[in-house]
């Protein structure tokens, strides 16, 4: 039984699968139960990549309009998400060349450094660290790390670590091989770290006085 | 085991993607290596922190009238 129950699982149609073939026979619900899954998570991707809200805003709706449109086309050998995201990279990466008035754009421009690929900052964190400080506080930290990745490595670090997607999946939406995705994803975990332990590792000061307040 | 070895399975280990054998082998780099166990440690956090606040959210009012854009353009026949 151990056994027999993962492969049960693996055969078990995806809950798109039912919504698509609902779309293919006309019913625009069933394409707006796809949307409103999805846009969330769409629209963080175009927003890594274009940086800018009001072309996010465009790829975003692009996507949705471009996969509706081509839905005859999805072959449902990958998961409608990947095939959908594909089609979000490939609009976000289109106004991101058209801001840069037709100069050739990838997902992986910036990504020569080699900044953050081996640990410098060892201190270890506090305990929760983020209760430190004020949730807008927080949100600005958080924000300024994300920043100074590379786009190539946000969106990698988006799939993978935030959205859950596996390599394999986030290999396919970004057009990359699998090494490549192993890579990035380790090199924006390693930046990031970098980057929050600046701001959470333990105080030692408050510490030693921590230490002497139990001693009294 | 070298810090070097040990960095380059990271993502595997958090990922829970490596053997009983190499788990066994890294569990004994950690237990001699403090820096090693302090990167782990801060990149689960890194990631778990990520995961639960959201750099870039999206307002009620915006996801709903880009919503209504794709559905009214969906309805006339994209």
């Amino acid at each position: 039984m151990a056994i027999i129950q993962p492969i049960a699982a693996e055969l078990e149609p995806h809950p798109d699968v039912a919504l698509i073939e609902r779309v293919r026979a006309g019913d625009v619900a069933a394409y707006d139960a796809l949307v409103r899954k999805y846009e969330r998570q769409v629209f963080r991707i175009s927003q890594h990549i274009t940086q800018n809200r009001e072309d996010a805003e465009d790829a975003m709706q692009d996507a949705f309009l471009k996969a509706y449109e081509k839905l005859d086309q999805f072959q449902g050998n990958s998961k409608f998400y990947t095939w959908l995201v594909r089609i979000a990279v490939n609009e976000s990466l289109m106004r991101l060349r058209k801001r840069r008035t037709g100069k050739m754009v990838s997902i992986d421009e910036d990504i020569a450094t080699e900044e953050g690929s081996v640990p410098r900052d060892l201190a270890d964190w506090a305990p929760d660290p983020e209760q430190n400080y004020s949730q807008e506080e927080l949100a600005g930290i958080l924000e300024r790390a994300w920043k100074g990745l590379p786009k190539g490595f946000r969106v990698v670090f988006e799939l993978r670590d935030v959205q859950g997607l596996s390599t394999e999946d986030t290999a396919e939406a970004l057009g990359l091989s699998i090494p490549a995705v192993k890579s990035r994803l380790l090199r924006a975990r390693l930046q990031l770290r970098e980057r929050l332990s600046r701001y959470f590792r333990r105080n030692k000061g408050s510490e030693r006085n921590e230490t002497r307040r139990i001693r009294k | 085991m070298t810090c070097k070895e040990f960095l380059g399975l990271l993502d595997d280990l958090i990922d829970g993607a490596v053997s009983a054998e190499m788990r066994t082998e890294l569990d004994a780099h950690l237990g001699r290596c403090g820096h090693c166990e302090v990167i782990l440690n801060t990149t689960r956090k890194t990631i778990e922190i990520y995961r639960s606040h959201e750099v870039y959210e999206l307002p009620t009012g915006l996801r709903e009238r880009l919503h209504a854009a794709i559905m009214a353009r969906c309805k006339k026949g994209c």
